[in-house]
């Protein structure tokens, strides 16, 4: 009779939390499964399947209790990391795989937007399914990718989180190479081969750390002090390396303009809103987590990287004349940012990459929806036949000007946080590479500012081109469906930063190590 | 003298090996029917399959001082009911030949359970002297298969499955022959076959010990194609039937695994191993990239992938249940593949092959070209297809694949052969470059007819009829790919059955 006090509690967090998974799961197996004949029908399914996944990913937020224990342990330096919500099952105790999954502060903007925006991409994909293949497959890995991405956030087994990291390889491969444009095949086999790359880095890193402290466990080992200098910094450097080709960090970002140029519309907002943030979610989680004496000893490198970064993404966009190329390098400006923030190890460093990464997919997200509509519509993705976007279709003008100074961090909206922050954090590191990197990183900034004002002069305004007179000005109920939640957020969290950083301070002073 | 003591128990699992090529032999003299040999056979591997589990706690028997012939351990129940599924399996795939009379029925049927037999007698194997004698009851019979072809009268006769037959059968008798000398170099060392007994030699023969281990793992390697031991591999594969073909690649190599486990576990040969795993995977790997046709590419991949365990095995006792757990997740996953290249291959030559001159040996596997937008037909077998590759390349959703991967990365690790391992994953990234090139093959849409017409796709269909699968072989692979995916989210099953 006391057995139900020993059986694992199965409560509604947990349910909540196990179902975050399986519904888009099960949603995948169920649309494949539909016939041709409903391939319509099939992507309503997994809009409706994409739907219930986004409500559960909202809904993760009501197992959060009250966050006023940490300041009562003590002499601990630090308070151990709690998650709003576990859930912790066995799964292959031969490799010392547990299926070990929970929500926190940290996780849980990532965990919405991932829901959000691929709700938005099987929307989308009801009205319009790009040449190549059957809609009903492009939304069943559609919701595949989901699984991954929100298996990765999810993830505090080191050993599920590299699982997981794996499980969008190959459909996100499939996407490129079955919807996407001329060049697709090499487009799509460079990114499964340089994230591979990336992913087989994390597992030597990873069972490093796994047999070097013989747990897998993140609550366990976030924070501690298991593992000795050396090996955390051969550690932080195998992770930094994965996550580096995730996110992408420049030098090792060549595969991100190829394969957003090529990529199907929904591919591109996927790849750019969630995927690269399994690189930098990663590199806070598992990197600066596990191995914070890492970390410290890789920092300088890390932040003249992301400022290199900063800097080369916007020079390049400066002479892009491909409108989805352009976004694709901008991306890898903004993750440059991102990554500076977290480089310096610093709360408001890792706040402002948080707020940067949401912010980078909502507006590179709705910029990536409005150039793929510009590029369908128009024929062309080549700036030099784009003009005068404004006189023809001045709605969609309107909408790509206002994610384009979304996106040069304009205060007020998202993008700016994420950017300001960071720098300041960098000079509040202080010391002259700090001060140095920080002034660069601003000067970025700037850079930023003018290649979008460039191409907004160069898109909507001047004279239309043929390509673009011809263009149809009408904006679908579909097409507004999956932009204006991005248009609000990103006003909204432009104005309350809060929605994301709330939460994420505790669990921050765990990873960093610092006294509260 | 007392005569030695046998427990007929234990030796269940043989009798039953032995007792259905017999059986299969009698069948096909008195009956003469093909359905009933192969049903004979059929059923023969499964029983025998449940004999191995059936008798798991039996004690070891035909024992002398100090060690034992024939030791029935957990980990060789698993191995004996491989090889028995394994075997019922490839039978089932080579349903559509032998109905068609490309292979006589009773002959087929009983080399291939005196194959199974041999694998039986491997897994269970307690000195080197009977480890050698399965090895070569398992591949003895498969120098036959490998050759045993007829033509139809309508065709040119080839030449390749014979030439594939010789290139195996005299490599084959040479690397026995070395690894005989191995064992006697070792016996005249330390005098012992046993394996329970094996070890260090006293001092002054311990260098003739050591060139006795090495040459009995060069002797095995041959049997599991490594790199530079392999040059067998990919012609014979490639002139081999398909389903030969895939009983090479999974229960032969299944039986050199499992005797490399043996000799490793005991004797210290970790130098020449890992020599051996490196260039194996990296080699394999290499030249797989270059492939263009399919069975040849299978080959090449399923070398790279003995790399794999012989990496595992490089480190001596620690490595063997990781070797065997990767081998048990590969054999399951190449068996997949090898089905759904059987199934879409279609048994009978087309009258345009004919025409051309070309035989049915030649057409077998085929060329890339000829799988192209294959899952386009067949969206069932694509969906296998993908399982197999995505497992062989370790990523899921092949998740069999990703914890085989896992388990061998993760003992390199533990050990501190963190070289090793990376060598492992650097290869894992340059074997993805072919595995999504031939899957994504199978997907891409055909190339269009020279000539404009109204309806390509009508077209297409009209010049690629749908082949129906025939009903065994769609059978066997659909438990293949069952098995393996339950092996994807329950590895532990495996794991568990092997210690």
């Amino acid at each position: 009779m006391y057995r139900d006090y020993l059986e694992p509690a199965w409560a509604l967090p947990q349910v909540l939390l196990v179902a975050l998974l399986a519904v888009p799961a099960l949603g995948a197996i169920v649309v494949a499964l539909l016939p041709a004949a409903r391939d319509r029908q099939a992507r309503l399914v997994a809009t409706g399947f994409a739907a219930v996944t986004f409500v559960l990913s909202i809904a993760t937020v009501l197992s959060r209790q009250m966050e006023s224990g940490w300041a009562t342990y003590g002499d601990r330096v630090v308070s151990p990391l709690l998650p709003w919500a576990e859930v912790d099952l066995p799964w292959v105790p031969a490799l010392g795989l547990e299926f070990h999954l929970g929500v926190d502060g940290v996780s849980y903007p990532l965990i919405v937007l991932t829901g959000l925006l691929t709700l938005l991409c099987c929307a989308y994909t009801v009205k319009k399914v790009p040449d190549g293949g059957s809609g009903r497959a492009l939304a069943a890995l559609l919701l595949v990718l989901e699984v991954g991405v929100l298996g990765t956030f999810l993830a505090l087994d080191l050993i599920l989180f590299f699982l997981f990291f794996e499980v969008v390889l190959l459909p996100m491969y499939a996407v490129i190479a079955g919807w996407g444009g001329p060049r697709r095949r090499a487009a799509a086999r460079k990114f499964v081969l340089y994230t591979l790359a990336g992913s087989v880095l994390l597992l030597l890193g990873v069972l490093i750390v796994v047999t070097g402290a013989g747990t897998g466990d993140l609550v366990t080992l976030t924070g501690s002090t298991e593992l000795s200098r050396a090996t955390q910094c051969t550690v932080f450097a195998l992770l930094a390396l994965a996550f580096a080709v995730k996110a992408p960090l420049w030098p090792l970002h060549t595969w991100l303009p190829d394969a957003h140029t090529e990529a199907p519309t929904v591919g591109s907002v996927i790849l750019a809103g969630v995927l690269l943030k399994m690189g930098t979610y990663g590199l806070i989680r598992v990197g600066v987590g596990v191995a914070p004496e890492g970390a410290e000893w890789a920092a300088p490198v890390l932040g003249a990287l992301a400022v290199a970064a900063i800097v080369a993404g916007s020079l390049i966009c400066l002479r892009q004349t491909e409108l989805k190329r352009l976004i694709a390098y901008s991306s890898v400006g903004h993750m440059g940012f991102v990554l500076l923030g977290i480089a310096t190890l610093s709360i408001t460093g890792i706040q402002a990459a948080l707020v940067g990464n949401v912010a980078h997919g909502l507006i590179t997200g709705l910029l990536f929806f409005l150039a793929g509509t510009i590029k369908d519509r128009t024929g062309t993705g080549s700036l030099n036949q784009l003009s005068g976007l404004r006189e023809t279709a001045p709605r969609l003008a309107g909408l790509f000007a206002f994610a384009a100074i979304a996106s040069l961090g304009l205060p007020g909206l998202a993008g700016f946080w994420g950017e300001a922050f960071a720098v300041i954090a960098a000079v509040q590191r202080g010391g002259p590479l700090w001060i140095t990197l920080a002034a660069v990183a601003a000067v970025g900034g700037a850079l930023t500012a003018a290649y979008f004002l460039r191409l907004l002069r160069q898109l909507t305004h001047g004279p239309a081109t043929p390509a673009v007179r011809a263009v149809n000005p009408a904006i679908s109920r579909v097409e507004w469906l999956a932009w204006a939640p991005l248009v609000l957020l990103t006003l909204a969290v432009g104005v309350v930063p809060a929605l994301v950083l709330d939460g994420t301070f505790q669990p921050l002073t765990t990873l960093l190590g610092v006294r509260p | 003298m007392r005569s030695q003591a046998v427990d007929h128990i234990a030796l269940l699992p043989l009798y039953a090996a032995a007792g259905t090529a017999v059986l299969a032999l009698l069948a096909d003299l008195f009956a003469g029917r093909r359905p009933v040999t192969v049903a004979v056979t059929l059923l023969g591997a499964l029983a025998t399959a449940v004999c191995a589990f059936a008798v798991v706690p039996a004690n070891p028997t035909f024992c002398a001082t100090g060690g034992c012939s024939w030791v029935p351990t957990s980990s060789a129940a698993v191995a004996a009911a491989l090889f028995a599924v394994l075997t019922a399996g490839v039978l089932a795939f080579s349903m559509p030949a032998l109905r068609l009379g490309a292979a006589p029925a009773g002959e087929y049927c009983f080399l291939l359970a005196c194959s199974m037999t041999g694998g039986v007698t491997v897994s269970y194997a307690g000195d080197l002297l009977t480890l050698i004698v399965g090895l070569e009851t398992l591949t003895l019979p498969l120098y036959v298969l490998a050759g045993l072809r007829r033509f139809a009268p309508t065709e040119r006769p080839s030449t390749r499955p014979a030439e594939a037959a010789v290139t195996f059968f005299l490599i084959s008798v040479v690397s026995t022959a070395i690894a005989l000398l191995g064992i006697a170099l070792n016996y005249a060392a330390t005098g012992t076959v046993h394996l329970a007994l094996l070890g260090p030699a006293p001092v002054p023969f311990a260098a003739l010990a050591g060139v006795g281990a090495a040459l009995l793992v060069i002797g095995l390697a041959f049997k599991v194609a490594a790199v530079p031991l392999h040059a067998w591999a990919p012609s014979t594969y490639d002139g081999a039937p398909i389903p030969i073909a895939a009983y090479l690649s999974t229960a032969s190599k299944l039986g050199g695994v499992l005797a490399l486990a043996a000799i490793v576990a005991r004797l210290d040969t970790g130098a020449v191993l890992s020599a051996l795993a490196v260039l194996t995977m990296t080699v394999g790997n290499l030249v797989a990239l270059r492939q263009s046709r399919m069975v040849r590419l299978l080959a090449w991949s399923s070398v790279a992938q003995a790399g794999y365990i012989l990496a595992a095995l490089a480190m001596g006792a620690t490595g063997v249940p990781a070797a065997l757990a990767y081998a048990a997740f590969f054999v399951v996953l190449e068996l997949v593949a090898f089905g759904v290249v059987v199934a879409l291959r279609p048994a009978t030559l087309p009258a345009s092959a004919g025409q051309s001159g070309g035989t049915s040996a030649d057409f077998d596997g085929g060329t890339f070209g000829d799988y192209r937008g294959a899952a386009r037909r067949h969206p069932w077998l694509g969906a296998a297809f993908v399982l197999a590759f995505a497992g062989l390349a370790g990523l899921p959703p092949g998740l069999a694949g990703l914890f085989a991967k896992v388990s061998v990365v993760e003992a390199l690790v533990a050990e501190g052969w963190i070289w090793l391992a990376a060598v492992v994953v650097v290869n894992a990234v340059i074997a993805l470059a072919y595995y999504v090139r031939v899957a994504a093959l199978l997907y891409t849409v055909p190339a269009q007819p020279g000539i404009a017409v109204t309806d390509p796709a009508l077209v297409y269909d009209a010049t690629h009829p749908r082949l129906p699968v025939s009903r065994p072989v769609a059978a066997a692979l659909l438990a293949a790919t069952v098995v393996a995916a339950i092996l994807g989210f329950a590895p532990q099953l495996l794991f568990d059955a092997l210690t």
